[in-house]
């Protein structure tokens, strides 16, 4: 009903026509068109940030693009609400769970389902859920507690919930995020028995190796835009990887413009084991004074748990930690800190910074001073900082929450660098840039640096490529808690990169 | 020490348990939707004195049990916006409805503080029933109220757990974002099941002065019922059914000491027992305040926590 076809054009389950779709100072997708065949999986391949996942959210009905059409069937259709979505067949399967954990997995499934009866028979639920369980080879127990289960457990509540509930199109975002290898081949299987029933799925993925083994279409996505589609059999990694980091990027590389001196921060097979699981595995490196090493990666590879066991906010399981030549492992925040190491969380609003005291008030927090505050001196010095940086702001006594992101990252980089003092030699730097416009992004990379040419031994853990290309010295990638490739500055590769944040090298 | 002394024990037991199990029923309602009205002293003393008031004036106890509701609706109707729409903290929106149902009550009650009550729920005597030795007057001794909650528990367990409406609540207090996610208001949700607990908590209260006050006094008519209800939805772990339990072993540890009295027997001075229901009150915020305590205990898991959308 209400498909037809367009000028014999084929026909597709599911497509976006020219979709925009702004946040507050960020473009997330920039003219995107997508086409989706029925029975088939498509996966939208990109890097954080690249606007899949927007894509996605915009195409199960979530956001509502500012401009562009997407067509069901050909057909336009106005989607206002995942509900909507659903009533037109497309469901999406979001990276965190929405499901209600005190609940069986019965319950779960028909939860919001609107034809249900009043009268709720327990028995009949779950025969109905186990009966669209197998017909797709879902094992589940439509009895068991959804509180008990396997995130690969879940995922399938989530997938049969979607087809309950009618769902001929069903987008997963990152679905093998959580899973290990066994249940990512059940997903697959899955999948096929979904397609050979006409049902179509989009996998929204950054993982290179697996999408390319069930996908039968790829679209690439960087920046917002579409950068290319390949079919299977034309999809190499290398040439996905090349359409994902992209090579035309103007790298105009920083580099160190002193001889690197004597070694700073050095990690000696540092691992941290938490629940049983390895976050972060034998990772050893060191960062000299006059350096910037940049840790590069996909987002959830240990980049956080790294960068919080130099910071001393958590204590590695095994290994050493060395600033200045002191062992510093296990002993915390305060004394790692006095020991030489400032530390620009990703979190640069609320872990970084106090959002609700002003500009003057950040900037003395960590400060060892005496009981009493010198504020007149203080707010000299913010001053100063305000010029010199270009911070805009009102006045020093602003409230940071109230900077844009730019901004209230030079207050914080301006703490962690200049405020810190002569004896803070060690930075530590995650992320700083995400969020930010382009003009700020160059002023942090300009600030990161100075503080390399002032002498400081700078660690840069960052997601974005480009940044850790631009910047470091030395370059290692991360990927599931090891450090899989390290590789000077001047000779990157930036293919053989972007293989080893995919796992393939 | 006489036998019926202690028959009488019981059964007084049993029907304050009435006005606990309402109260409590009430708040298992609107805790299960994800918000604590910490407000129940409050409606019931406003429930109570509204009772007594049109009582008074009309001397239909009907009438005045209706109003008895109505109130206690625009109470929670009061909570329900600040904490709902105006996300207010929900402690505080609570404690500010004691506070002022404590003030109000104390103030449109001024004329008739200390007047016998107008009009009185008579008990019910079910012939043969009741006329069974110790049971009879144990169980079948009691006003129509007391078995209309009986059954309003049975009732409410049932829409908890077998209808579809209950299983949405059940998840609303869990995951509302699942619950919206699904299309669902959860403002909705909550607005229906707050005013309904209110509902409840001021029908306890102009029972509670009908059936069991002898004479309207602002400081003694609830003396702390509506913290032992608190006290009760915890201890029932958020289940109708269990709440009778508990109703009637509150209702018999609060009624134990003036039969002891009664008799002549001092344990525990009458300030201490009237400082029981606040020490249990004490003891359910703080077993709440850690995640594994509330885990544990079954609460819900959204309890206390305004629902916002996440939007980028």
């Amino acid at each position: 009903m209400g498909s037809h076809r367009l000028g014999g054009a084929t026909l597709f389950a599911l497509s976006a026509r020219q979709v925009t779709k702004r946040f507050p100072g960020v473009l997330a997708n920039d003219h995107v068109d997508f086409d989706l065949l029925p029975g088939e999986v498509h996966t939208l391949l990109g890097e954080n940030g690249a606007g899949k996942s927007t894509l996605a959210s915009v195409l199960c009905g979530l956001y509502k693009p500012d401009e562009g059409a997407v067509l069901r069937n050909g057909t336009q259709v106005r989607l206002t609400s995942p509900r909507h979505g659903l009533q037109n067949g497309i469901a999406m399967v979001h990276q965190h769970f929405r499901l209600v954990d005190r609940f069986s997995v019965a319950e779960n499934v028909v939860l919001g389902h609107r034809s249900l009866p009043f009268r709720l028979r327990a028995s009949d639920l779950e025969d109905q859920v186990a009966q669209v369980a197998e017909r797709f080879g879902l094992p589940l127990d439509p009895r068991a507690t959804v509180g008990d289960l396997s995130a690969g457990q879940r995922q399938r509540v989530e997938i049969v919930k979607a087809l309950y509930q009618g769902a001929e199109i069903l987008l997963l975002d990152e679905p093998t995020a959580l899973l290990a290898p066994p249940e990512v081949e059940k997903l697959f299987e899955t999948v096929r028995a979904m397609t050979q029933v006409g049902k179509s799925v989009v996998f929204v993925s950054h993982k290179l190796g697996e999408v390319v083994d069930i996908s039968d279409r790829v679209t690439v996505m960087r920046d917002g835009r579409v950068t290319g589609s390949v079919a299977r059999g034309e999809a190499d990694t290398r040439k996905l990887a090349e359409l994902m980091v992209g090579r035309d990027i103007d790298l105009s590389p920083r580099r160190s413009q002193v001889p690197a001196r004597e070694t700073l921060l050095q990690l000696d097979k540092v691992g941290l084991t938490k629940d049983g699981i390895e976050r972060i595995a034998n990772v050893s490196l060191s960062v000299r004074a006059g350096e910037i090493v940049g840790i590069a990666g996909v987002s959830g590879n240990g980049q956080r748990e790294l960068a919080e066991i130099v910071a001393g906010l958590q204590a590695p399981t095994s290994g050493e930690i060395l600033i200045s030549g002191a062992r510093v492992n296990g002993m915390g925040t305060r004394h790692v800190r006095k020991a030489g190491l400032a530390y620009v969380p990703e979190d640069r609003l609320g872990t970084g910074l106090a959002p609700s005291l002003s500009i003057v008030d950040n900037l003395v927090l960590t400060r060892d001073r005496g009981f009493l505050v010198d504020r007149k001196s203080a707010l000299a010095e913010a001053e100063a900082f305000i010029q010199q940086l270009e911070i805009k702001t009102p006045h020093a006594h602003t409230a940071t929450r109230k900077l844009s992101g730019g901004n209230s990252q030079k207050v914080l980089l301006a703490r962690e660098i200049f405020a810190a003092g002569e004896d803070s030699r060690v930075l530590v730097v995650c992320s700083p840039t995400r969020g930010l416009d382009v003009g700020a992004v160059e002023a942090v990379h300009k600030l990161l640096d100075e503080a390399r040419s002032a002498g400081k031994a700078v660690l840069l853990i960052s997601e974005d490529l480009d940044e850790v290309l631009t910047l470091a010295d030395k370059v290692l990638v991360l990927y599931r808690g090891s450090v899989v490739h390290e590789v000077a500055g001047t000779e990157v590769d930036v293919e053989a990169v972007g293989l080893a944040m995919a796992g393939l090298s | 020490m006489n036998s019926n002394v202690w028959i009488l024990t019981f059964a007084d037991a049993i029907s304050i348990a009435t006005t606990l199990i309402l109260a409590t029923i009430g708040a298992i309602l609107t805790e299960r939707s994800g918000v604590i009205n910490l407000g129940v002293e409050g409606i019931l003393l406003m429930g109570a004195v509204t009772a007594f008031l049109v009582g008074d004036g009309t001397h239909n106890l009907w009438f005045a049990l209706f109003m008895s509701i109505l109130v206690g609706v625009a109470m929670a109707a009061v909570h329900a916006i600040l904490t709902i729409t105006l996300r207010a903290n929900q402690i505080v929106a609570g404690l500010a409805l004691v506070i002022f149902g404590t003030g109000l009550s104390q103030y449109v009650g001024k004329p008739v503080e200390g007047k016998s009550r107008p009009v009185t729920i008579q008990p019910m005597h079910l012939g043969k029933l009741s006329d069974i030795p110790i049971v009879g007057p144990i169980l079948f001794g009691h006003d129509i109220f007391t078995y209309l909650t009986w059954v309003g528990a049975l009732v409410c367990s049932l829409y908890l757990n077998r209808t579809r409406p209950g299983l949405v609540l059940r998840a609303t207090g869990d995951a509302p974002a699942t619950v919206d996610a699904q299309g669902v208001s959860v403002a909705m949700v909550r607005f229906v099941h707050t005013i309904l607990g209110g509902a409840l908590m001021g029908l306890a209260g102009g029972w509670f002065m009908l059936a069991r006050g002898t004479a309207w006094s602002q400081a003694a008519t609830t003396n702390g019922i509506g913290w032992i209800a608190l006290s009760l939805v915890v201890f029932a772990a958020w289940r109708p059914l269990r709440a009778i339990a508990g109703a009637v072993l509150f209702g018999f540890t609060l009624q134990v000491p003036y039969t002891l009295q009664g008799q002549q027997i001092n344990i525990l001075p009458p300030e201490i027992v009237q400082m029981l229901p606040f020490v249990a009150t004490l003891f359910v915020l703080v077993a709440l305040s850690t995640p594994r305590a509330r885990k544990l205990l079954g609460a819900p898991k959204m309890l206390g926590q305004p629902f916002v959308r996440d939007e980028r």
